[in-house]
């Protein structure tokens, strides 16, 4: 049984390939095999910058591999190569569709991914060669950011053109959180730019910009692609609408109206005004209450749906995996815009919670996207389920043993460093920590290589491109699915 | 107006908000902090930066030393950072405003630096932990940052600045001297130093003693956000 088939059962809505897939096919197959390529760059980097955090003599004598360049490395890779990449790449798609368009002007799509990707090369490459700003996801030097803007703006803008020259009355959604992110992340990068290098603000506002980028970024670009998939995929797949589709206006705007302000929890405790840590503290606790108007959405639509999808479908389950993390995440923030936040703040349980959100609830979703939309895309189906599986096992276990390593790490480093344990102690006791967390990143790249041999075999290979034209287009890619994401 | 348009301004606005409320608000206010002069002193405090240590401060930024090391001593509960002599004091908006790129770090992974200035050793010292970590501090997990020095024929004198030849391999004849950027980055650590304690900060941080009662709050956590 191919995967494809696997993923849908009886019951399930069966999903079509229309015009408005074959329209953006060549930009999306760009941007996704770019940002797999980021992927697997990333992932890489990240490796070594995990390893030489217990074994500082690994490639030490290195420059451009030191810690502090090999991890803003990998980190920049991950969010600009694979995170906007491929969130591009799902928008796009994602936009097209819902919104019925056919808008020409693929090829203008490519030149524009083509550039975006050249200026991430330079940056990155820019802060191994020691041109790092060390400011914590601004780290690309400034001087490739505007290059990297125009690009972005051009997609961006396609994606935008798509929904106003599309023929769908309606709006989803998908499509509000879609918006949300295209627009979002190019105010805050270019606001952040503009305040921390071109004409840089004076003392410790720098690092509240920072913070606010940040969280931003997180927020309100990697989490909203993110839900715009999940709000998307689970009724297709499920046969089922929406849970309380009504409320889901109200956790969006609730939603985005907190989520800048989240921001300034990062830094509390910091040199920063007391009132902005608290207006930080107040806003991570405000979005509890479209976390869980969302959840209601979410889960409500699984529960509904059964459980029983689960254990058939594939791409039920890398979405499945990033609902949970979305509440994980935000709980997370939550917990540590608190009062005993401030000494979690400068543990490794902080940076886990930032990966909850960049790998579990991003990625996972992405992961799940691209399972998807590919045979719709290229009208073939995946070649190996037992490789999708594969890559789920990994990711999950992969992430789960490194996210929970450095979370219990973290809680304990923060506990010892709060009480005075001497330094040494806490950093010996942290090291197992660290070195199942290199274990865990070793096993996303086994999984992160499967799935990019998985991707380049579907879209490329010319054997299971003869075997596919031998056999007629699946049935399933050419009917209508029942039009649940219409329902508002 | 469509819903798309709606969404658009929506986002815009509450964008917009944040960005208003959290870092324009700051900039006028706690952006334009102004050093304090001393009458007493006749000086101003934060001094200048010297020009050797700003220099370092670009190599401890392209070297990523923040990603490790914070620099932001915290008083108050739960921190022991005053315990551990990481500052006399907590760490003020104040003390960072003639720093071009002020890099507070987010992550402990080696001690705080803030203050190392106090508590710094010789500067062979400090070059020799930069070169071999674990020679200074065994079992340290910082790493060695050995591309900051050159190993070369001793011609004439030997450098001042050489590695003690006790304590590191050094083939015969050769030596192993700190380059400029190690320099110039020693330079800077040893600069780290916040001494003076501003009477305004002062006065905010230490409320009159209550019995019984420890340190002030530092932040207020369910204050009202507007
Ligand atoms: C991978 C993390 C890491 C990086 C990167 C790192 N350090 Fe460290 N650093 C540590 C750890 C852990 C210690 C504590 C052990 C020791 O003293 O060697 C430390 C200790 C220090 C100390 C001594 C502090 C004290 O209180 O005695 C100084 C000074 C220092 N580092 C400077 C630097 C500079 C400068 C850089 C950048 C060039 C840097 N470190 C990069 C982890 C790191």
């Amino acid at each position: 049984m191919s995967a494809y088939q696997q993923q849908l059962s009886p019951a399930a809505p069966v999903a079509e390939s229309g015009p408005a897939d074959a329209a953006v096919r060549w930009p999306v197959l760009f941007l996704l095999a770019s940002s797999i390529l980021w992927l697997l760059a990333g992932s890489v980097l990240a490796l070594i910058a995990a390893i030489k955090l217990h074994t500082p003599g690994f490639l030490a004598d290195c420059e451009f591999l030191t810690y502090g360049r090999v991890h803003p490395a990998a980190l920049n890779a991950f969010a600009y190569g694979w995170g906007v990449n491929a969130g591009l790449a799902v928008a796009l798609w994602l936009m097209a569709r819902l919104s019925r368009a056919t808008l020409p002007g693929g090829g203008l799509l490519i030149v524009a991914g083509a550039f975006w990707n050249l200026g991430v090369k330079l940056g990155v490459l820019g802060i191994l060669a020691g041109w790092s700003t060390s400011v914590p996801w601004l780290e690309m030097p400034h001087q490739v950011v505007p290059l990297l803007l125009v690009a972005y703006a051009l997609a961006a803008a396609w994606v935008v053109g798509a929904l106003r020259h599309g023929s769908s009355p309606r709006l989803y959604v998908s499509q509000w959180w879609l918006l949300v992110a295209l627009f979002s992340f190019p105010w805050l990068w270019a606001t952040a730019e503009a305040m921390l290098f071109f004409g840089p603000v004076r003392g410790t506002v720098q690092a509240i910009v920072a913070a606010w980028f940040a969280h931003g970024f997180l927020l309100l670009w990697f989490t909203p692609v993110a839900l715009a998939i999940m709000y998307y995929l689970l009724p297709k797949l499920l046969g089922k609408p929406i849970r309380a589709y009504h409320l889901a206006s109200f956790g969006f705007w609730a939603y985005v109206a907190c989520a800048g302000w989240a921001g300034a929890s990062r830094l509390l405790g910091a040199p920063v005004p007391a009132w902005t840590q608290a207006a930080g503290t107040v806003a991570s606790l405000m979005l509890l209450a479209p976390l869980g108007v969302i959840a209601v959405n979410l889960f409500g639509t699984l529960f509904n749906g059964g459980m029983a999808a689960l254990a058939r479908s594939n791409v039920l389950r890398f979405v499945g995996m990033a609902a949970l993390f979305f509440v994980l995440a935000l709980l997370r923030y939550a917990m540590m815009s608190l009062g005993a936040g401030t000494a979690i703040q400068l543990s490794w349980f902080a940076a886990a919670s930032d990966y909850v959100v960049l790998y579990g609830v991003f990625s996972f979703a992405v992961f799940g996207a691209v399972y998807y939309l590919m045979p719709r895309l290229v009208r073939r189906a995946w070649p190996y389920a037992s490789l999708i599986h594969a890559h789920f096992v990994c990711s999950a276990l992969g992430f789960i043993l490194a996210g929970v390593a450095l979370s219990l790490g973290g809680l304990k480093q923060a506990a010892e460093l709060s009480r005075g344990v001497p330094f040494a102690e806490v950093t010996a006791h942290t090291m197992p920590a660290l070195q199942l967390a290199t274990v865990g990143g070793l096993i996303l790249l086994v999984g992160h290589l499967v799935f990019a041999f998985h991707f380049v075999k579907l879209a490329f290979c010319p054997c299971v491109r003869a075997r596919a034209a031998a056999a007629p287009v699946p049935a399933e890619l050419l009917r209508t699915a029942p039009e649940l994401e219409a329902a508002s | 107006m469509n819903r798309a348009t709606v969404i658009f301004f929506g986002a815009f606005f509450a964008l917009t908000l944040s960005w208003a409320g959290l870092l324009l608000s700051n900039v006028r206010s706690y952006g334009v902090l102004a050093p304090y002069f001393d009458d007493t002193e006749n000086k101003a405090y934060p001094s200048q930066v010297p020009g050797l240590a700003a220099r370092g401060a670009q190599v401890y930024a392209d070297l990523g030393c923040a990603y490790c090391h914070t620099q932001q001593v915290r008083g108050g509960e739960p921190s022991a950072d005053l315990a551990r002599k990481w500052g006399g004091r907590e760490s003020y908006g104040r003390d960072y405003i003639r720093e071009e790129r002020v890099l507070l770090g987010d992550l402990r992974v080696g001690p705080d630096l803030r203050n190392f200035g106090v508590r710094a050793p010789a500067a062979a010292e400090l070059y020799l932990h930069l070169y071999s970590p674990t020679t200074v501090v065994p079992g340290s997990t910082m790493p060695a940052h050995r591309f900051l020095f050159a190993t070369r024929q001793i011609a004439g004198q030997p450098s001042p600045f050489a590695l003690d030849r006790a304590k590191v391999a050094v083939p015969a004849g050769s030596e192993v001297v700190p380059t400029e950027r190690a320099q110039v980055l020693v330079a800077y650590l040893m600069g780290l130093h916040d001494g003076y304690d501003y009477p305004e900060e002062k006065q905010k941080n230490t409320p009159p003693k209550k019995a019984g009662e420890k340190k002030p709050e530092t932040h207020t956590p369910e204050a009202p956000k507007k």
